[in-house]
């Protein structure tokens, strides 16, 4: 089988297991988000998939081959660290040809090389200069052109973007996703940002506490959430108690519901996202609630409302807000389309 | 935090204690020896001031020119391998759990309180035929019999080595311990096995502070006096050596004053070549 598989893999640093039995196959050409909070053991994961840490049980093949136990330097493949790691004693072109260098491919073709990589990071005629000079954007790309100097079978960035100002970020976002595309070379991304996450990845890999809680595209883990912890991770949602009553009605935020697709279970958790809330006029089989705050953020705004106890959030665009005022009571419905049932 | 150049006088009052310190311990002693250096020897005596060129004139000679070389030669290689041993010792210590570190700074550091003439006699017992290491070889069956190591070039090598060694790790260790340790594993992502990326990112980029400790151990060495007379023979003698015999045992002050001098002027030259040999290297 192709591609890069971990099976079982598991890591411990004494008593503490920062990779809990992960199991995860990535198909070649595939771009894939590790995602999570800091601690959550996807910068350990990465560094097993790159051989600079040794998992303690698990193994990991590559292209049909186990690489668990070969070592970094014979994996034959490009790594961009979160401190980008350029060597400060070596200029732009001698950084990129680095790899190359200890390969021991011949001069004209390192030059060569290095100058194709240049010109496709937008930095032709930078080879000479030295790596101190350069801005953070340009660092950055070439860390990426160093990485990518001997065309490696697959690519790890750890926190590639963190460094950079925000606009800055957004834009080496598509920049590095369009260069995946048309390499078509398998990447892997640690990021504790989802909006990378949600831009780059074919799949995003939501992390918790070492282990993998959901895996599937960006629309799937918005939309479809696993759990209370990827739905809340990933945007914000409000996560909704239920109560399962006979002919498939429920309780929830202290009002009988029906027409929700709530399974089998008795009790549990929905998540629904703000921009799915919809507030009608009280009364009927709509959920009552008092609106306690207004924020209008100008693109959106977000309607805070009471109800059994519980606060809700609804966000619309300014063309539909809802005609209230706070301390106006209101009614609230839930679609069973966008109302997600949560595993335990 | 910002710094502003001092203002008024009253603004270089914290100088004032470092710089007597400096002229009463080091500018006035060293005036003195310059101009001592240019004073008449008087027989059976002292000296008295007078203004000659005699004692340096004398040193220009095969005999001292073979001594200065030696001097510099030695204190040369000591450096060498201090460095040599130092940077991949360092470099593993700086890596390693803090507990052992700590382990081996105390060990090193307990070291530097040794005094010259312990380390000496130490080193001349454990290579003597008679107490020395060479009877356990002798015991396992590596060698036929005991043999005495020193007096030799070897022992004085040693024993320097030695004695400079916890300095060149003590100035070692912080640049090893700041070094990013992403670029070695950056290096070994990139094919570069741990020993290839050793010597292709971590030398290269301390070269600065591999170039400070071998100019410090240098300087060390050559004033190293005690242990080529302990452990050489007459010919493995430093220039410190033949200072200390016309000082002390000849009583010929503006000798010893001239020599001291011209060490420390082609010491000054040697060490000025190579900051500038470096600059030269960091332009190119």
């Amino acid at each position: 089988m192709s591609g890069l598989i971990l099976s079982n893999v598991t890591k411990q640093f004494g008593t503490f297991t920062a990779v809990d039995d992960v199991n995860l196959s990535v198909p070649d050409g595939t771009f894939v988000c590790l995602l999570g909070p800091s601690g959550c053991g996807k910068t350990t994961l990465m560094r097993m998939i790159a051989g600079l840490d040794l998992p303690s049980t698990g193994s990991i093949t590559l292209g049909g081959e186990d690489i668990t136990e070969v070592p970094t330097h014979k994996r034959n493949l490009g790594m961009v660290f979160q401190s980008l790691a350029l060597f400060p004693h070596l200029t732009v072109g001698e950084n990129i040809a680095y790899a190359l260098r200890i390969r021991g491919v011949d001069k004209a073709d390192q030059k060569k090389r290095v100058d194709e990589l240049l010109a496709m990071i937008h930095l032709s005629g930078f080879s000479d200069r030295s790596v101190n000079k350069l801005s953070g954007g340009q660092r950055q790309r070439v860390a990426i052109a160093r990485a990518l100097a001997i065309s490696p079978k697959l690519f790890l960035l750890d926190e590639p973007l963190s460094a950079l100002d925000a606009k800055l970020r957004e834009a080496m976002q598509v920049e590095l996703r369009q260069l995946q595309q048309r390499l078509g070379i398998t990447t892997i991304v640690v990021t504790h940002d989802q909006r990378e996450a949600m831009t780059m990845a074919d799949t995003v890999v939501v992390m918790n506490g070492g282990q993998i809680r959901q895996a599937a595209a960006p629309v799937d883990i918005y939309r479809r959430p696993a759990d209370s912890f990827v739905a809340d991770f990933i945007g914000s949602t409000n996560l909704i108690p239920f109560a399962a009553e006979a002919s498939g009605r429920a309780t929830l935020l202290g009002a009988s519901v029906d027409g929700l697709q709530l399974g089998t279970a008795k009790t549990g958790t929905i998540s629904v996202r703000p921009e799915d809330v919809q507030l009608t006029a009280p009364g009927g089989e709509a959920i009552t609630g008092t609106v306690t705050f207004i924020r209008d953020l100008g693109g959106t705004v977000e309607t805070f409302v009471e109800a059994g106890g519980q606060q809700i959030v609804a966000v619309s665009s300014p063309r539909d807000r809802p005609v209230v005022t706070v301390g106006q009571a209101v009614g609230i419905r839930l679609d069973p389309e966008t109302s997600v049932v949560l595993a335990k | 935090m910002r710094r502003e150049p001092p203002q008024r006088l009253a603004d270089y009052g914290p100088l004032v204690f470092p710089a007597g310190m400096l002229i009463v311990f080091f500018v006035i002693p060293f005036a003195t020896m310059i101009a001592v250096s240019f004073f008449e020897r008087q027989q059976g005596g002292f000296y008295q001031p007078a203004f000659v060129w005699e004692n340096y004139a004398r040193f220009i000679s095969l005999f001292f020119g073979k001594v200065l070389g030696f001097s510099l030669v030695l204190a040369m290689a000591v450096a060498a391998a201090c460095v040599a041993i130092g940077v991949p010792f360092t470099y593993l210590l700086s890596r390693s759990v803090r507990n052992v570190q700590i382990l081996w700074l105390v060990a090193l550091l307990s070291i530097l309180s040794l005094s010259e003439v312990m380390i000496g006699f130490a080193w001349s017992t454990l290579l003597s035929r008679t107490a020395g290491i060479t009877n356990l070889f002798a015991y396992l069956g590596l060698m036929a019999g005991p043999q005495a190591l020193t007096p030799s070039f070897g022992a004085v090598m040693t024993a320097m080595t030695y004695q400079a060694l916890p300095y060149t790790v003590l100035v070692l260790y912080p640049a090893l311990v700041r070094l990013d340790p992403t670029l070695t594993e950056a290096a070994r992502t990139l094919g570069a096995s741990p020993i290839r990326a050793f010597f292709t990112v971590v030398v290269p980029a301390l070269r600065n502070t591999i170039v400070a400790t071998l100019i410090m151990v240098f300087i060390f060495a050559l004033g190293s006096y005690l242990l080529p007379q302990l452990l050489g023979r007459p010919q493995h003698w430093t220039l410190s050596v033949l200072i200390t015999d016309q000082a002390i045992y000849q009583s010929n002050m503006p000798f010893a004053a001239a020599m001291a001098v011209f060490l420390v002027l082609v010491s000054l030259a040697l060490v000025g070549l190579a900051v500038y040999a470096g600059r030269r290297r960091e332009a190119a």
